[in-house]
């Protein structure tokens, strides 16, 4: 078993005991379901916009190189680099020695998983910049030294007395009172001071519009709003698969995000960026930088079967979703990209040897296929995942071969019939015996957290038999 | 003419739960159908095709279409295993020499509940069971056979039976077949939830058209030693006075069909 899935079960097997988490998880996926159910009501036909946004994601998805480069082309012309990074080094070390080179001392950050799917904020740390989160969930997160706990709601974990005690800790000066309203006005004057001596933003993008060379960014603080204008330098992380056709598929697109995201029929601040300050504009950064970061995406569009993962547009919904997310929150998966989402894609970005182990912590119930406004059969492809483990020989020994002998039983109704009076009678004569609830149990796997079924004396076949096939 | 079905019995119904197909036999020939069992079969290969381990699934699942493929229908008492026959084997035989014989035979599989109410059109079958029950989704009969409303028709119309909606009926169970042995607490916290719910609403059964899952809820809801008890929806159709006299049912399935 990979380190990984070791940590993984560890930290699965604590959380899913810890009530006081499961109620505060359970609390909130109860408010989003229900904003959600209201907004998906918006829509005059919610399926139709599922099945429209799945076909522009593939329209862009398979057509990734003319989209790419018409999106580069435009940013260009407007005075913006673009820069293809391959893997998360060469991404770091773009942002890192643009911010050598124009002498930058601290950087504000609006939300972007790609930049904590790089591991950003410790190389820039490392080389001395101060990195402001300026989304209030990445702050508080931040704030803890934590990675986000889910994908859109990073701190969904904590409530109000756990951050009024983290800010009182962390900035006295700023906090004034007890309140919700109180703890969003201290963070916002902390991040003020931020925003103001920041010579670099760097933001994430929620779509590149390809046929306007535009990055789309939606948030409810205002905050990338301010990363984006306010410092000298603007730099975009976006994973390649991002990018989208044309501007009208954000008709679309923004009311499915934000519905499937938080029920929002669309987020509070919807933000088009095309490039750096123009010679007629009087305010914005005069530099602008995209960073393309491929990390296994192309290598995953390779794969007819599973190509369809890079139409995720991050809204989170499988998570929320997912009754294994739901109790064993974000953190115990020890990945980027949380949930189903995470464990379909893990494998694809950092091995399938160390990560298969997520495609197994399913019971396999479907429902983020059925939520996933972009229409990805998630499930199913938890169960791709888990025969190339299998066929690439990831999987234990005692596990191969014991779906060896499994097969060598079926094949035989025979061999099924008497392997399972076999086992029939081993049990009935053990717990007859006294063995059920202790150590020699044969069933413990199963009784360890649960009573087993009462044991059938005779099997379905052999009455059948019995009574003459009546 | 009465319809003829083929019984498909899961290997664990089969070895540990086999009263769960003998109601259902008792309820398929209190409507009139003539019953075959091919006493070969086995299992349908979900365990290992949901385990990775497709090359092991492959050889079980086309000695299953093998011995099924000249049925005419096919009954299950279990929504998973009818989802593997009819959407899984497409994919898992899509280059086997069975390929064609496995994707015409899944439209013939039906699972229990989905046969009485949508082929032989039977919605009273009879049945008496004067106790509060509530319904579990199972997941693979809601989203891959969408199977949801009709096992709540039949269970509308069993005598003494009062429904009651359970909160998130359609959240999993937490069974997932070995899923609940590799990942026993998370398996186990997802139970307590639904235990909670069933608790929530009640009922003193929770019913669902598969053992598997009530297998799972039943042993925590022992575990934790609630007062609800599981049962399989075949047994609550085949319970009551009108069980055994027979009723009107068989006529109303000669006008089904």
């Amino acid at each position: 078993m990979s380190g990984a899935a070791q940590q993984f079960r560890r930290d699965a097997a604590a959380k899913a005991v810890d009530l006081e988490h499961r109620a505060v998880i359970r609390k909130n996926m109860d408010t989003y379901e229900a904003a959600v159910a209201l907004g998906k009501k918006r829509f005059a036909d919610w399926e139709a916009a599922r099945q429209r946004c799945h076909e522009v994601k593939w329209e862009a998805i398979n057509h990734l190189d003319r989209y790419l480069v018409a999106f580069e082309r435009k940013v260009k012309e407007r005075g913006g680099h673009v820069f293809w990074a391959a893997t998360p080094e060469q991404a770091r070390n773009y942002v890192a020695e643009l911010a050598a080179s124009r002498k930058v001392k601290t950087i504000v950050k609006s939300k972007s998983m790609v930049t904590e799917e790089v591991q950003l904020n410790p190389e820039l740390e490392k080389r001395g910049i101060r990195v402001w989160e300026t989304d209030l969930g990445e702050y508080i997160v931040q704030l803890r030294n934590e990675p986000p706990y889910h994908i859109v709601t990073p701190a969904m974990h904590l409530d109000r007395e756990q951050i009024l005690a983290l800010f009182r800790e962390k900035i006295p000066e700023d906090v004034t009172g007890e309140s919700h309203e109180e703890l969003v006005s201290a963070a916002r004057r902390a991040l003020r001071r931020a925003f103001f001596s920041a010579e670099m933003g760097i933001s994430g993008a929620n779509f590149l519009v390809a046929d306007a060379g535009m990055v789309a960014i939606s948030t409810n603080e205002g905050n990338a709003r301010l990363c984006t204008s306010v410092p000298p330098i603007h730099v975009v992380f976006a994973g390649i698969e991002k990018v989208i056709p044309r501007m009208q598929d954000l008709a679309t697109l923004w009311p499915v995000l934000a519905t499937a995201g938080t029920g929002q029929p669309i987020t509070t601040y919807s933000t088009l960026i095309g490039g750096p300050r123009q010679a007629d504009e009087r305010d914005g950064p005069t530099e602008f930088h995209v960073i393309l970061l491929d990390n296994g995406r192309s290598k995953l569009l390779f794969d007819v079967e599973q190509r369809d993962v890079l139409y995720c547009i991050r809204c989170g919904a499988c998570l929320n979703a997912c009754p294994v997310y739901r109790n064993i929150g974000g953190h115990a998966y020890g990945t980027t990209y949380q949930g189903p989402i995470g464990a379909v894609l893990t494998p694809h970005l950092r091995g399938l040897d160390e990560w298969n182990h997520l495609s197994y912590a399913s019971s396999l119930c479907g429902n983020c296929t059925q939520v996933c406004p972009v229409k990805i059969d998630l499930a199913h492809h938890l169960l791709h995942n888990r025969r190339n483990a299998v066929h690439a020989s990831k999987r234990p020994l005692p596990e191969r071969l014991g779906m060896r002998f499994w097969r060598w039983a079926m094949m035989s109704g025979t061999r099924f019939r008497l392997l399972g009076t076999l086992g029939r009678m081993t049990l009935l004569t053990l717990y007859g015996a006294g063995a059920q609830h202790t150590a020699l149990d044969p069933l413990k796997p199963w009784t360890r957290e649960r009573e087993a079924p009462p044991v059938a004396p005779i099997s379905f076949h052999d009455i059948w038999r019995k009574n003459g096939g009546r | 003419m009465a319809p003829r079905v083929t019984l498909f019995v899961p290997c664990f119904v089969d070895q540990l739960v086999p009263q769960v197909a003998l109601d259902m036999v008792a309820v398929l020939r209190r409507i009139g159908c003539e019953i075959d069992y091919p006493e070969e079969q086995t299992c349908c290969g979900q365990p290992a095709f949901n385990g990775g381990f497709w090359d092991e699934a492959r050889p079980v699942a086309e000695r299953f279409v093998r011995i099924f493929r000249h049925a005419e229908t096919v009954v299950c008492p279990s929504g998973s295993c009818t989802a593997m026959v009819r959407c899984f084997y497409p994919e898992l035989l899509k280059n086997s020499v069975m390929r064609a014989d496995a994707f015409a035979l899944g439209h013939r599989v039906f699972e229990f509940s989905e046969f009485l109410v949508d082929v032989a059109r039977v919605t009273d079958v009879g049945a008496e069971f004067p106790h509060k029950v509530t319904y579990h989704d199972a997941c693979h009969l809601l989203r891959e056979l969408h199977v949801g409303r009709q096992p709540r028709e039949l269970l509308k119309r069993v005598r003494g039976l009062e429904l009651i909606d359970m909160p998130y009926a359609e959240e999993c169970c937490g069974f997932g077949g070995v899923f609940s042995v590799k990942f026993a607490g998370i398996s186990a916290a997802m139970g307590d939830v639904k235990a909670n719910n069933i608790e929530a609403s009640g009922a003193e059964y929770v019913t669902a058209c598969d053992s598997s899952c009530l297998m799972h809820i039943e042993g925590r809801l022992k575990r934790r030693g609630a007062k609800a008890k599981a049962i399989h929806l075949a047994s609550i159709l085949a319970s009551g006075e009108g069980a055994r006299a027979g009723s009107d049912a068989s006529s109303a399935m000669g006008a089904g069909r």
